[in-house]
């Protein structure tokens, strides 16, 4: 049976209480999209135009070094978000993202959205607090693997 | 008793039958000796003498059912364990031992286990997971975790791929820095709490690894609604006399040798987030 893009949205922990007024207006701005395995769904420096909630499957998020080639530096799976540069100028990419595996997502045009939070502070307010929460948890984790603790 | 006193405190000859090197710095030596028994329990540890040049404390990470050597990895940090990491097969080296608490196994039959592991972590963990593979059925779910600094620090490869292949042990690896050969996932191991689905009040957790890690695992376990009494740590401090005598490793009033290395987190939680001890 094929699920609608508010039962896939409404139980994302991202979304989680949402008020429904909002929750169309998000739905308003979504897709259903897969990915097929090894291709890059934004590189460094494009624009930020859209982000991604990860239905299924792995995407790796990479930074080019030179003399060393693509490292990853996290990746991200089933119920995560990808991207927040999509809300914060210059709306820019700072990583690449592949796919790793084969994925299905939803994704959420940006501009669309960001024109939605200009009209409505209260969703642009819902959005940045949940963004803001996503952005502590990454920092959090970041930290973590700057502390290299498996080493020491 | 004196004698059993006279008797911990003396190490007995063992000879290197083989070595194994495991990552850039981590090894595994097995031991034998005619003389002795080889019973241990899981998260026990054996104090190793280099003769001459000094003795450290290593967990036991062989499989305790039958054994017939004692098998540790060890990682090659200070000046005994690097001098160790040079030893040949045949070699004497000096062990005192099994010494400490170990991981309460019988307690989780009938329970989910949830195993956390941190780089070298994952040594004194391996017993328990030979323990649980022999008796499957006598646990609910069990999940191991593991994380290690990148994929090369990756201990006991082969050994993890055959555990991911079986149907009832769910196992995530994740590591700290990924490169092209790394296909799996990156991140700290704490990432990979959210991917276990478990009744976390029918679940015994048992984590090792280094203490800053077990701090951050403890928090997110904590925030699931684990129990303080249902999760277990395995703490290391340097050692010397390992029979709760010179108070070496004391933290507070445990003794790492003696009451430990294996504690109820409940019973270390007020030290664990203390400095300096």
């Amino acid at each position: 049976m094929k699920q609608t893009l508010e039962a896939i949205l409404k139980d994302h922990p991202f979304v989680k209480d949402l008020n429904p007024k909002h929750l169309h207006l998000l739905i308003g701005c979504a897709a259903n999209i897969r990915i097929e395995q090894g291709k890059y769904l934004f590189k460094e420096n494009q624009p930020a135009e859209n982000f991604f909630f990860i239905r299924k499957g792995q995407i790796a998020i990479e930074s080019f070094i030179p003399g060393k080639g693509q490292i990853t530096i996290q990746t991200v799976d089933d119920g995560d978000i990808l991207g927040w540069s999509w809300l914060i100028p210059p709306y820019k990419w700072h990583f690449d993202a592949k796919a790793t595996t084969p994925v299905r997502a939803i994704t959420l045009d940006a501009k669309c959205l960001r024109t939605k939070c200009e009209k409505d502070f209260e969703l642009g307010y819902e959005m940045m607090k949940r963004v803001a929460y996503l952005m502590e948890n990454r920092l959090q984790a970041t930290r973590l693997q700057l502390l290299d603790f498996y080493g020491n | 008793m004196e004698t059993n006193n006279f008797d911990k405190i003396l190490p007995k000859p063992f000879i290197v039958k083989k070595f194994k090197k495991e990552t850039h710095d981590t090894f595994t030596i097995d031991l034998i000796s005619k003389s002795s028994k080889f019973d241990f329990k899981p998260g026990q540890f054996n104090m190793l003498y280099l003769f001459g040049i000094g003795e450290v404390p290593v967990s036991i990470s062989g499989n305790a059912q039958n054994a017939k050597t004692f098998i540790h990895t060890i990682r090659s940090v200070g000046t005994v364990t690097k001098k160790i990491s040079k030893i040949k097969s045949g070699s004497v080296i000096g062990v005192r031992g099994p010494f400490g608490s170990h991981w309460p196994i019988e307690e989780a039959k009938g329970k989910n286990i949830l195993i956390i592991a941190g780089g070298i972590g994952l040594a004194p963990l391996r017993p328990v997971i030979y323990n649980i593979l022999d008796q499957r059925k006598s646990f609910n779910k069990v999940a191991l975790l593991y994380g290690a600094r990148s994929m090369n620090d990756i201990l006991y490869y082969k050994e993890l791929e055959t555990w991911r292949a079986k149907l009832d042990f769910d196992l995530h690896v994740t590591v700290d820095r990924g490169d092209k050969n790394w296909r799996g996932e990156v991140g700290v191991v704490t990432t990979l709490i959210k991917k276990i689905s478990m009744d976390w009040n029918n679940t015994i957790a048992f984590i090792c690894g280094p203490e800053i890690m077990m701090r951050f695992v403890l928090e997110e376990l904590l925030d699931l609604g684990m129990k303080e009494n249902e999760i277990y740590i395995s703490m290391e401090r340097n050692m010397k006399c390992a029979v709760g005598i010179c108070g070496h490793c004391q933290i507070g009033k445990e003794f790492v040798c003696k009451d430990g290395p294996v504690f109820k987190f409940s019973r270390m939680k007020d030290y664990f987030l203390k400095r300096e001890l």
